[in-house]
């Protein structure tokens, strides 16, 4: 593990919950540089707002036929919260999830941790930052 | 010149896009960058040895200097072995390609 306070990365992620392997890789790098050291930024766009929805429920699997506590369902609200419990020891987390994006998609009810933002604060971000990953869905 | 991190997500054979991605990576290197071309996600069904219309193949003809590098995980998912392996790829892991986007002035560029 490196040690890197110092450097930020910014990742601007488009892609909404439980659709791509885009969600997991994203989620794996920003656990793996918060790990590193290294602070991460987040700037959730489009579809990737729904991310953080507090309300993300688990369910059973009717074909494996296990229930909820069995099945342990891995929500990507579930992910982001422990990533801002790993943040809380080390390095910092800033998860920004556009505004205009999540008033369109009424997805404003948020695990603790998000802020609320727009395009520009990707730029400052992107100003500050080491280094800046765009993944785009398309 | 300058470094470049090329991160391949999505693989030819559903996406006809992605032969862009591939010439990108061979003329960066040609110009004389250093390129790193790494495969995530459905990118690393291109290290399995024994593909037909072998992208990697060819790239690795045309710009040998091109780093291949495959998420484990991603291979895993896949059941692409250390043995089914292409020759000129190696196997990486998310934790180096954190390394390589935390070197300022590093260009990164996902597909």
């Amino acid at each position: 593990m490196t040690t890197s306070g110092d450097k930020t990365i910014t990742i601007a992620l488009m892609d909404p919950p439980y659709e791509s392997g885009t969600t997991t890789t994203a989620l794996r790098i920003v656990d793996a540089a918060l790990r590193k050291g290294i602070n991460v930024n987040v700037f959730a766009y489009e579809g990737a707002v729904n991310m953080t929805m507090k309300a993300q429920a688990p369910h059973p699997n009717p074909v494996k036929g296990t229930s909820i506590e069995e099945q342990d369902h891995p929500s990507t609200a579930r992910f982001i919260a422990g990533l801002f419990e790993l943040s809380q020891s080390g390095p910092a987390l800033d998860w920004i999830n556009c505004g205009l994006c999540v008033d369109e998609r009424g997805a404003g009810d948020w695990i603790e941790g998000p802020r609320r933002g727009g395009p520009g604060d990707l730029f400052k971000m992107s100003q500050a930052s080491t280094n800046t990953l765009i993944i785009g869905t398309r | 010149m300058a470094d470049y991190l090329l991160v391949e997500s999505r693989d030819p054979f559903e996406y006809a896009d992605t032969s862009y991605f591939y010439q990108m990576a061979e003329d960066l290197c040609k110009a004389g960058n250093n390129v790193t071309f790494f495969l995530v996600q459905n990118g690393v069904i291109m290290a399995r040895k024994g593909i037909s219309n072998d992208a990697i193949a060819r790239l690795q003809s045309a710009a040998p200097a091109v780093k291949i590098l495959a998420d484990d995980f991603s291979l895993r998912e896949r059941a692409i072995t250390a043995d089914k392996l292409a020759d000129g790829v190696a196997s990486s892991d998310v934790d180096a390609l954190v390394d390589m986007l935390a070197v300022p002035g590093v260009k990164a560029v996902w597909h």
